[in-house]
Parts: structure tokens; sequence; C-alpha cells
């Protein structure tokens, strides 16, 4: 697509253009957190601190692992992770 | 726009032989007090060597002209046009410049040739382009990955198959068909009860695929659901199956080729597919009625997607809408609260008091054998059963007549606990003859394909009648 495509908003205008990012959870209490590791180098590193702090906590933790952090996530990964967590963390960057 | 340059306009293109012709002239025109400024719509060199040739690629400056023919020679005083010719014509170029003589050697009168501007779909595509105070849809800028297709699923804009991007040259184009306004309100969409505006209608059109010569069915179609009478909030809302189907009558539907014929209640006519579509699309983008939110259907049908057909008028019968009072050269809309298609199978008949007979016999289906006055029908009678009853000299109104006589029923079969079935009617009907339907709640149509002894019943929302819908007409106009 070389210039950004401009479309008629056909409904109301109720709702915002831009769709909202779910909010943030006050708190994490009594939530499951996903850790995802796309197999970039040392994510695991990472997770793994983010996990102990989380489990120090009480909170319970999920690990997942995408096969390769060049394409999108299987979407049987995608879904699995939305059934089974409230919200997730994932590292991005080696 | 930013204000004309004084003096003499002239736009022309070069592939134009009248606007080649003149060339010399614009030369003639230059050595007089006015200045002049010259748009090629084509050829950056014509008329080269003049000291203000502006080459108008986009068309924008031919656009906001409104320049429809080549050459258009205009005067402007002021800022401001105070008159204008187009093609060639000696006296008045002279007669508007106030120059003479102007192109001795050329013949009196040359007609021009159509401005680019006018190039098929050019008119929306340079609108969507300049014009941006038309339409007060707020636009969606998709994001560089998006697919746009998927973008309009992803939005909850569609009813589960794909629409047409509603692009602005596209509802430009819807526009061109209807002489509305696109700011005009038609009424309020249940069930938020937004104010609908043509655009809205528009915009949801070309997502429903529809031609802009449809639009004004559309138009028509959303009025009349948003009649009181009709109740469209709660159709939308009913665990029950009804949805708004359209039937077309009227030359309007032959003129956009409804299908009528062959597999008419069946898919396959882009008109009949999507007029229906546009209707429902409306309902749930602009009213905000989607299944699971505010449609509470247990079941729902089909034709939730899109139900519209035309009848297949004949002259002996007249047709649904001079049932209702309307000319027969008026074209109109009805709106039905439908459910689905029963068919009604019966090839021996030959005389109409039997095929009558068979009809009754399956209308007292509708809803549940057991119960009266609940839901309207519309009996769709197909050309071979409409023979039957034609040949033997009766008319719509007599088939009705006899149907309503064939319909009535002792209140004591019909009660609730009668037959071994809890569901029935109230204790007070015991004693009584009940109608089938309540007056008014019977409509026949004709329709279909001309091979096929086979009608059909379409049954109507249970709560029929003021209590919830009646059958709505509304003319087609503009």
């Amino acid at each position: 697509m070389t210039a950004a495509t401009h479309l008629l908003d056909p409904t109301a205008e109720r709702s915002a253009a831009a769709r909202a990012r779910v909010p943030r959870p006050d708190s994490l209490d009594g939530l499951t957190v996903g850790l995802l590791d796309i197999s970039k180098a040392r994510g695991d590193v990472f997770l793994d601190h983010i996990d102990t702090r989380l489990q120090a906590q009480g909170i319970q933790v999920r690990r997942y692992r995408k096969p390769t952090f060049t394409r999108v996530a299987p979407t049987d990964l995608r879904q699995q992770i939305a059934a089974e967590c409230d919200l997730v963390v994932e590292g991005l960057a080696d | 726009m930013p204000e004309l340059p004084d003096g003499l306009i002239i736009i022309a293109k070069r592939e134009c032989p009248t606007c080649a012709l003149i060339e010399p002239v614009l030369h003639e025109l230059a050595q007089g007090s006015l200045p002049l400024t010259v748009y090629s719509q084509d050829d950056p060199d014509y008329g080269a060597g003049l000291p203000r040739v502006i080459h108008d690629e986009t068309l924008e400056q031919s656009w906001r002209l409104e320049v429809e023919i080549v050459p258009t020679l205009i005067r402007v005083e002021d800022g401001r046009e105070v008159e204008r010719t187009y093609g060639w014509h000696r006296g008045d170029w002279e007669a508007l410049s106030g120059q003479q003589p102007l192109g001795a050697d050329l013949p009196e009168t040359r007609p021009g040739c159509g401005s680019k501007t006018q190039d098929p779909g050019m008119p929306e595509k340079l609108a969507a382009r300049f014009d941006h105070g038309s339409l007060a849809s707020r636009e969606i800028e998709l994001g560089d990955a998006e697919d746009v297709m998927e973008a309009c699923f992803e939005r909850g804009w569609t009813d589960g198959l794909p629409v047409v991007p509603p692009t602005r040259e596209r509802v430009l184009r819807m526009l061109q068909g209807t002489t509305r306004a696109p700011d005009e309100v038609l009424g309020d969409i249940p069930p938020d009860l937004v104010p609908c505006t043509v655009e809205k209608v528009a915009v949801n059109a070309v997502m429903a695929g529809c031609k802009p010569e449809y639009l004004p069915v559309v138009i028509a179609a959303v009025e009349a659901a948003l009649s009181e009478d009709f109740g469209m909030h709660g159709i939308l809302c009913t665990t029950m199956f009804a949805g708004p189907m359209v039937i077309v009558n009227g030359p309007i539907s032959r003129a956009i080729g409804m299908n009528s014929g062959v597999n008419a209640l069946g898919q396959g006519n882009r008109a009949n597919a999507t007029i229906g579509r546009a209707l429902q699309l409306v309902i749930r983008n602009v009213g905000g009625g989607r299944p699971g939110e505010i449609d509470r259907a247990t079941l729902g049908t089909p034709g939730k997607y899109t139900f519209c057909f035309a009848e297949a008028e004949d002259s002996d019968w007249g047709s649904l809408a001079t049932e209702r009072g309307f000319a027969p050269d008026t074209s109109t809309v009805t709106l039905f609260a439908g459910e689905g298609v029963q068919g009604i199978v019966d090839q021996k008949s030959r005389t109409p008091e039997s095929l009558a007979r068979s009809f009754a016999n399956s209308l007292r289906a509708v809803d549940n054998t057991k119960l009266a006055m609940a839901g309207d029908a519309v009996l769709v009678v197909s050309p071979e059963h409409h023979r039957v009853f034609s040949q033997a000299g009766w008319s719509r109104q007599r088939l009705r007549e006899d149907l309503e006589q064939l319909l009535l029923s002792p209140g004591d079969e019909l009660l609730a606990g009668a037959d071994g079935i809890a569901e029935g009617l109230p204790p007070s009907a015991a004693g009584k003859q009940i109608p089938k339907f309540r007056p008014g709640g019977l409509l026949i149509v004709r329709a279909g394909g001309t091979a096929g002894l086979f009608s059909a019943v379409i049954a109507g929302w249970a709560a029929s009648g003021p209590v919830g819908s009646t059958p709505v007409t509304k003319e087609i106009n503009g």
C-alpha cells in the first residue's frame, strides 16, 4: 500500500475512530499473567526474572514461547494465551 | 477557491480539435488589454509563447471552474466571474473579450469537446480529491499494514460477509443516485435512535454493493423502516425470527433490473441482494443494532442478511402497490417483518377453488396451526398458479376474500390444550369463528419463474399489527 487508505465511517460515530487499548488493570491480584518468550536471545533470562518476582507476590504465571521471533505468533498460540491469561508480558529485544 | 485572476481565462485541451483550431486566437487575445490566463488540461506546450499558460494536470482549476466543455472562455472582474462561453463562436468571443476581429481565418463556429473533468468516473474522483466540505462522515485512516477488507470486518461494520470499502470517491458516486442532499435527515434509526442522514445511507449502500441508481430504493426502504407503524425497534430486538423484507413495485424495479422472475426470492441478482442488505447495514451500523446485543433473535433467519424482491406485476391482477392505493406508474417499497419462505407445492389443482383451499391449509401453519391473529403473512403466488386464478376470472381481491373465508376456524379447535397441544388461544375464543389473520394481515404478491406449480408463504412476525409491526408502503422518490 503506497498511500494510507481512508474510509468513511458508516456508523453513528459514537465510538472512537481509533480502537482503544484494553485498560491496564489496577492490580494483578487474582489475575493470570502470561510470559511470552518470542525466541529472541536472552528473552528467557528477562522473563525468568519477571516470573520470579511475580510468583513472589503470589501471582499465577504461565509461560509461552513462539517458535521464531521472525513471524507473528501462530494462531493456536494466540488463542491459547487469550484463553488462559488476563494479561501478557513479552520480551521484545535481545 | 482562491480569487480568480482578473481578465480572460481559457480552459482547453490539445486533443480537442476546436481547441487546436483556436490556438492562434489566444495570441490575438494576448495582444488585448485584458490579461489572459490559459489552463491546458493535457499538453503543457499548448499555447506556447503566451505569457501565462498553466498546465492543469490535476484538473483542480478546471474542476473548480465547473468546466464541462473545452474551450471555455471566462471573463473575470474583481476576482469574480462575470461571463462565460464555450466552444468557438466568433461573435460570442468578440463580445465577451471586447476584441475584434478574432480568428478572421477561422470558420464562424465550431462546437467544443468534453472537458477532461467529465471523463467517466472523473467527477467523483475530482470531488473526492478537492471537495472536502460536502461530506460530514469522519474519515478513518487505516494503518499501512491493514488489509482494507479485513479492516472493515475488524471494526464490526459487516454482517459477516465482505463489504465494499466505503471510500470518499465511492460514496460521492453513490450520492449521484439521489437528488436528496447528503445532510438530509431521514429519521432516527433504532435502536440507538441516531439521526440517519442520506449520506450515512449512501455509505452503507456502498458497503452493501449497491449501484447509485439503487439508492432511491434504499432511502425509501429506510424511510419505511423508520415509520411508527413498521416498528423497526421491536423487529430488531425480538427473540423471534423476523427481519425487514422489502418488496419493490413500479417502474423502478424494472429500470434497475430487479428480479421478479426465476429464483426471485433467491440469490444472484445484484439489486435484490444489495438493496435488502443495505437496509440491514444501516440498522447495524447507524442504528447500532447488532445480533447478540440488541438483536436478541433466538434463531434469526437467513433473510436478515438480505430479503428483497420485486413483484412480477400483471395487468390482470394489479399489484401489491395499486392494491395499497398507489398509482400503477408510481414506484414503491413495501416493508414487511418477514420470517422465512415456506413452499406450497400443489401440482394438481386446476381450479381456483381447489388451489385456494390448498393455499389456506398451508397458511394455517404461520406461527403455529393453533395460533391465530398473531403473525401476518405474504402469499407469493407464482405465475403458473396465478394462471389458474386469472383464467377463471379470479382477481387478487377475490382470492383474498375466499382465503379469508377458508381461514375461519372454530375457536374450540384452537384453544390452548385442544388436540393435545398446550399452545393455543385463550378460553375467550371458545364458541367463536376465529380468522387466521387480522384484517389487512394477508398480503398477496405475484412473483417467480414461469415454470413450477409452486407458491410460497412468508410468515410475518408473530407480533403483527399495532402491537408490533404493520406492513408499510412508501413511494420511492429521488
